[in-house]
Formats: structure tokens, sequence, C-alpha cells
């Protein structure tokens, strides 16, 4: 059983990683004895599994996942929403009504039409078929203000943070309202624009540095420099 | 008329651009270089240069395209009018799309397209200048590219050309090599795996002398492969060393 990298160190496609008794996590393939990488991330080795955390990476849809998506197509009775995943998701009218669908009783345009945006939470998914979506959840629903942001989805535990440390620590130093979604769009609504334009740059920052240590913190004071700039000139040469 | 052939290896050994018989012609490689597309890479190796630019995986438009249990892999090869000294026509010619063909042929070991039934990957590789190699520099790029673009790869795939030249069995070959030597070898591997994806001959070899060619061309593709790896690394390397110096600063 061997370790050819440590933990958290930069690891590319093809890397060797170890060799012996490991279970491949996630962005890992095994071939024989061998581990190999199959994403550019940090090396993570828990309770024997050998497992990458990708830097970039692209959505795959999981049961029950909260995504925020756009409505590109309307059909008889559902949508298709494409919600930045390898497949196209589709949401059944029933799915929003909560009761069988009647077709002449409801049109679907009235409800949703393309262009809008929605959040919704997955309901089912297999590799064969297109994702299956519902919003029949409080919660969920269309989405009527606020700003979009996009984050490579395998950034996203790291907005939510331990135990959701980051996403607790902006909402209260910038007292916005963050809805984050699996698939790596965000949706956030704040009091100001000067509010939303420092979140939206706090949640860049945090995809472009996920992966040196003591993003929190870096965060945290990014933004109270920049709230107590906004106060005045005493604080500027603190 | 034919054109005269000019002297390809001088008495000391020398190549045209003063390079041994094994040696690489200058690499540089950058990655990310494009913002619209999903992963991308730029690869320039001596006068040849090469974009790669790769999107998805996503859904196929034309649907009776799909699979129902792989995913495709779509491969555009294209020459720039101006990657030439005579001007190219944009429209895609034989050579063009058999090169297509091959590129894909040579990524697709690396990919696991049974993950994503029923979606493309589309990979355009756009030769801004041509000197030789850019098959080759093509799919050194591409593979960057989708490994930059997050679709997980088995390895990365690295390609180099080697073949014979005033007798000389030499590596790398530029345009004026291939045009005039003997026998150009393209080759292509995955190697940390150790597997051949491309190999290719156009010309004339004895066995032994193919044996040679392919040992210069794995040498050559292991070198790049090296490089291919920093420039991944590079990004994010660069992005830590910004933050800690910038910590310093504040101290």
């Amino acid at each position: 059983m061997t370790l050819y990298f440590e933990r958290r160190e930069l690891v590319v496609p093809g890397d060797l990683l170890a060799e012996g008794d490991y279970e491949p996590g996630e962005n890992v393939y095994k071939e024989g004895d061998k581990l190999y990488a199959t994403r550019v991330g940090l090396l993570e080795l828990k309770d024997g599994r050998v497992s990458v955390i990708a830097l970039h990476s692209f959505y795959v849809p999981k049961p029950g996942d909260v995504v925020i998506g756009d409505v590109v197509d309307v059909g008889v009775s559902s949508w298709a929403v494409d919600m930045r995943a390898p497949r196209l998701a589709v949401l059944r009218a029933a799915d929003i009504i909560g009761r069988p669908f009647r077709p002449d009783k409801i049109e679907l345009t009235k409800v949703l039409g393309v262009g809008d945006t929605i959040i919704a939470k997955v309901k089912a998914y297999d590799r064969t078929r297109n994702p299956v979506l519902t919003m029949g959840e409080p919660g969920l629903g269309k989405v009527r203000q606020g700003r979009i942001v996009r984050i490579t989805p395998s950034k996203v535990p790291r907005l939510i943070g331990k135990k959701g440390s980051m996403i607790s620590m902006l909402k209260r130093e910038t007292g916005c309202k963050i809805v984050i979604g699996m698939n790596g769009v965000v949706l956030v609504r704040c009091r100001s624009p000067e509010d939303e334009e420092l979140l939206v740059e706090a949640i860049e920052k945090i995809e472009r540095e996920s992966h040196v240590e003591g993003l929190t913190d870096r965060v945290a004071e990014m933004i109270r420099r920049r709230k107590g700039l906004g106060g005045g000139e005493a604080q500027a040469d603190r | 008329m034919a054109v005269e052939k000019p002297r390809l290896i001088d008495e000391a050994g020398k190549r045209v651009d003063g390079r041994g018989p094994a040696d690489l012609r200058p690499i540089h490689i950058e990655v990310d270089v494009l913002a619209n597309a999903d992963g991308s890479a730029y690869v320039e190796q001596g006068n040849t240069k090469v974009l790669a630019a790769v999107y998805g995986p996503k859904e196929v438009h034309p649907r009776h395209l799909s699979l129902p249990d792989r995913a495709i892999l779509r491969c555009r090869y294209h020459m720039a009018p101006f990657s030439v000294e005579q001007r190219k026509s944009p429209a895609p010619s034989r050579r063009e799309i058999e090169l297509s063909k091959v590129i894909r042929e040579a990524l697709e070991p690396a990919l696991f397209l049974e993950r994503y039934p029923r979606t493309a990957i589309d990979v355009f590789v756009e030769v801004l200048q041509a000197d030789g190699g850019t098959r080759c520099a093509s799919i050194t790029a591409a593979s960057l590219a989708l490994a930059d673009a997050g679709i997980p790869m088995r390895d990365l795939v690295a390609a180099v050309a080697a073949g014979k030249v005033d007798g000389i069995l030499v590596l790398d070959l530029s345009d004026v090599e291939d045009k005039h030597g003997e026998a150009d070898v393209p080759f292509a591997m995955m190697p940390g795996l150790n597997r051949v994806t491309l190999f290719q001959m156009d010309g004339v070899l004895s066995p032994d002398e193919l044996k040679e060619c392919v040992k210069l061309a794995m040498d050559g593709c292991r070198r790049i492969y090296a490089l291919q790896k920093e420039a991944l690394r590079e990004r994010f390397v660069r992005i830590r060393r910004e933050i800690e110096a910038g910590e310093v600063e504040e101290r």
C-alpha cells in the first residue's frame, strides 16, 4: 500500500496516486492495483478511500439536490430546463401543481415561459435518461428578483463551507439572501447594489482561491475592509 | 518543376534550425486561454501554433447522431487561411477531414465516454501557424483542453512525430523536414499508462528504422507529457503564490 502524493497536493489527470488496497473515490479510477486521478485537483485520503477534490468540473445531477436553471422549451405537459449539466432536465407540470395534470384546464406558458429562471429540486436521475425536476416544495419556484452568479460545481461545497460556515459568514457580513444551487448557479438578493457587487466579488474570490488554505478568513477580511472603507475616511488608514 | 531539395543535415550533424536529431523544438503551452469554451489550450511547438477548444458534455443536436450507451466525441481540425504561406481556402479539405478523424481516434481512449450517454463532447482545433507537426500539436493541445474542461480522463495524450531526414532518424519534424525527408511517423500515446493512441507512417523505412523512430517518438512524448502536466498545475500554483506573496506583504 503506497501513496505517491501528499494530502491536499495538486494532482492532474493520469497521475499515479497510489498502489494497493485503497478504494477509488471521486475523480479517481482504479486499474488493477493502481489508482489514477481523472481530473485536476487536490488529493484526499479518508478511511482508505483515495479521492480528488476537483478544481473544475461539470454538474452531474443527484436526486435531492437543489438546482437553479433556465427554462429553454415549453411542451404540452412539461418544460425543458437547462441547468448546465450534460443533459437537459425535464420539469413536468404535475410536479409544480402538486396534483395530476389536466391539459385542457391549464396552459403551460402561463405558469412558466422560455427564459424564466427557476429554483427546483432534482427528483430522479439515471445516466440513460434526462434528469427529472420538481418544484412542488416550499422554497422552490420561479425566480423573480436577484442576480445570478455562476461558479464551477466542484466549488459549491467550498462555498457552503464546513457545516455551512462560509455561507453563514457571507450572509452575516453582507446582509444578503443567498440561494446556492448544487449545479454551481448561485442566486443573490441584496439590499443595495454595492452589497451585491461585494458579494459577487467574494463568491468569485472563493471560486478562484478555494485550493489555498485560510480562505474563510481572507474573504471575511476582504468584505470587512471594503465595508469599512465605504463608511468614511477615518477608517481608511487602518 | 520540382523544388530543389535543401540540405537538411549539415556536416556537424545539425538540422536546419540548429537542433540535434533527438531535440524537440521549443515548446510553449498555456491552458484556459478562451473564456467562452468549457476548456481550452494553446500550444506552440517551434513555429507551429495551434489553439484547441472543448465544449461539453452536452446534448447532441441533431438527435440521431447520439449514442444510447455512450457520449460521442466530435473533432474538427481546421487550418486558418493565414496559417500557411499560400492562403489556404477556409473550406474543409480532404486532409483536414482525415486529420479530424485521426485526432478524434487519438483522444477517445483517454475518455470515459460510457459515463455520459446521449451527449457529445466537441473538440475544435484551429491551426494558426503551420510549420510541421500540426496533427501532433493538435492532439497535445486538445488533450489539455479536455482536462481544462473538467472532463474526466484516464491520462493526458501527448503526441510528436519522428522520421527520417537526409538518412538520419530525427524527432519533431518541421515542415521543410517533412516535405523533403524520407519518412514521417506521427505518434501519440498516454505516457502514464504506456498506451499508444496514434501510430502513422508516411514514407520509406526499414523495420529497424521504424522501431527506432517509435523509441524516439515515445521519448519525445514523455517529455511533452511533463510539460503538459506543468501547464495544468501552473494556473493554480500561480494563484497560491500570489496569495502567499500578498499575505507576506501585509505583515
